[in-house]
């Protein structure tokens, strides 16, 4: 059974990682990784990690795709990407053969070697408790400091995020950072891809 | 029913999540959309949280899955910088893919 749950969950997570990476266009991209993002959550589930599987398909697929799906309305790029033209020549096959490498060298080493290593001395203290009460044991008296740093930077992500994305008017910007060849003057650049109206 | 009785082996699970991992790395080379190479990143990372579960359970040790919880709040962090450092690219240069942003180039 655990099989063909696995199998299963193998083969949504590897297609929708290839449809993120292949699709023309970023909207697929996104639907592509909602998909291995629930497969993902499917095989926590398969090893007993249940709380992990919750929050990440709430976190995950509600809110990160949720965000990235925003920006793409929002800015207008949801055309399709020109994957034809290299604009590196030999850049693609470098970056294929070094993939392969990369996986054939991590699928090695899990081939070769065994789990190793003991229980961690305690373990059984919580072995009766259900996975969130273990996690929030674990949570709330080991990484407290953990936890805490992860309360500030939640904060520092919020205040960047408004600075961000906070609009000035252009010419204020040039003021302030004098750039004088970023997009004013791309009539040279050669970009195909260049949307034709002005995204405002 | 002799399937159900024995568990999967961890080296399933690892293998996968390599495969995963290298699919994610060959998406951040290969493509130049940033909001690809971005969702190329979360790739890579759930192919990490996916190793870090596996060896939560194969070391019957609950801190694995902790790791994976401050994972995930870093990446809900990076997710949120990184879209609005991309949108501040892309509302004043639309289209741009990574190789236009080519400033910092000495």
């Amino acid at each position: 059974m655990e099989y063909a749950v696995f199998a299963v969950a193998a083969i949504i997570v590897l297609a929708g990682a290839f449809g993120v990476v292949v699709s023309r266009n970023p909207v697929h991209a996104a639907l592509s990784l909602v998909a291995t993002l629930f497969g993902v959550a499917v095989l926590f589930v398969a090893q007993e990690a249940h709380f992990l599987a919750a929050v990440q398909v709430i976190v995950y697929a509600g809110a990160i795709v949720v965000l990235f799906l925003f920006v793409i309305m929002l800015l207008g790029v949801d055309r399709a990407d020109d994957l034809d033209t290299e604009p590196l020549i030999g850049q693609r096959p470098a970056a294929v053969l070094a993939g392969l490498a990369l996986g054939g060298a991590l699928v090695a080493v899990v081939v070769t070697s065994t789990v190793t290593g003991a229980p961690r001395s305690g373990a059984e203290d919580s072995a009766g408790a259900d996975n969130v009460t273990q996690i929030g044991r674990l949570l709330f008296t080991e990484h407290l400091f953990a936890f805490e740093a992860t309360s500030v930077l939640l904060v520092i992500a919020v205040v960047g995020a408004v600075v961000l994305a906070r609009r000035r008017r252009i010419e204020e910007i040039d003021r302030e950072e004098p750039v004088t060849d970023l997009g004013r003057d791309d009539g040279s650049a050669g970009d195909a891809d260049e949307p034709v109206e002005e995204h405002a | 029913m002799i399937l159900a009785a024995t568990p999967i082996s961890a080296s399933w699970y690892l293998g996968l999540s390599a495969l995963l991992f290298t699919v994610g790395a060959v998406g951040l080379l290969v493509r130049r959309n940033p909001l690809v190479m971005f969702m190329c990143v979360e790739l890579m990372l759930n192919a990490v949280n996916l190793t870090f579960v596996t060896f939560a359970r194969e070391l019957d040790d609950v801190g694995g899955q902790v790791v994976v919880f401050f994972v995930l709040v870093v990446a809900a962090a990076e997710v949120v910088i990184g879209l609005g450092i991309i949108v501040g690219i892309l509302r004043r240069r639309p289209g741009a893919t990574a190789d236009d942003l080519s400033l910092l180039k000495g």
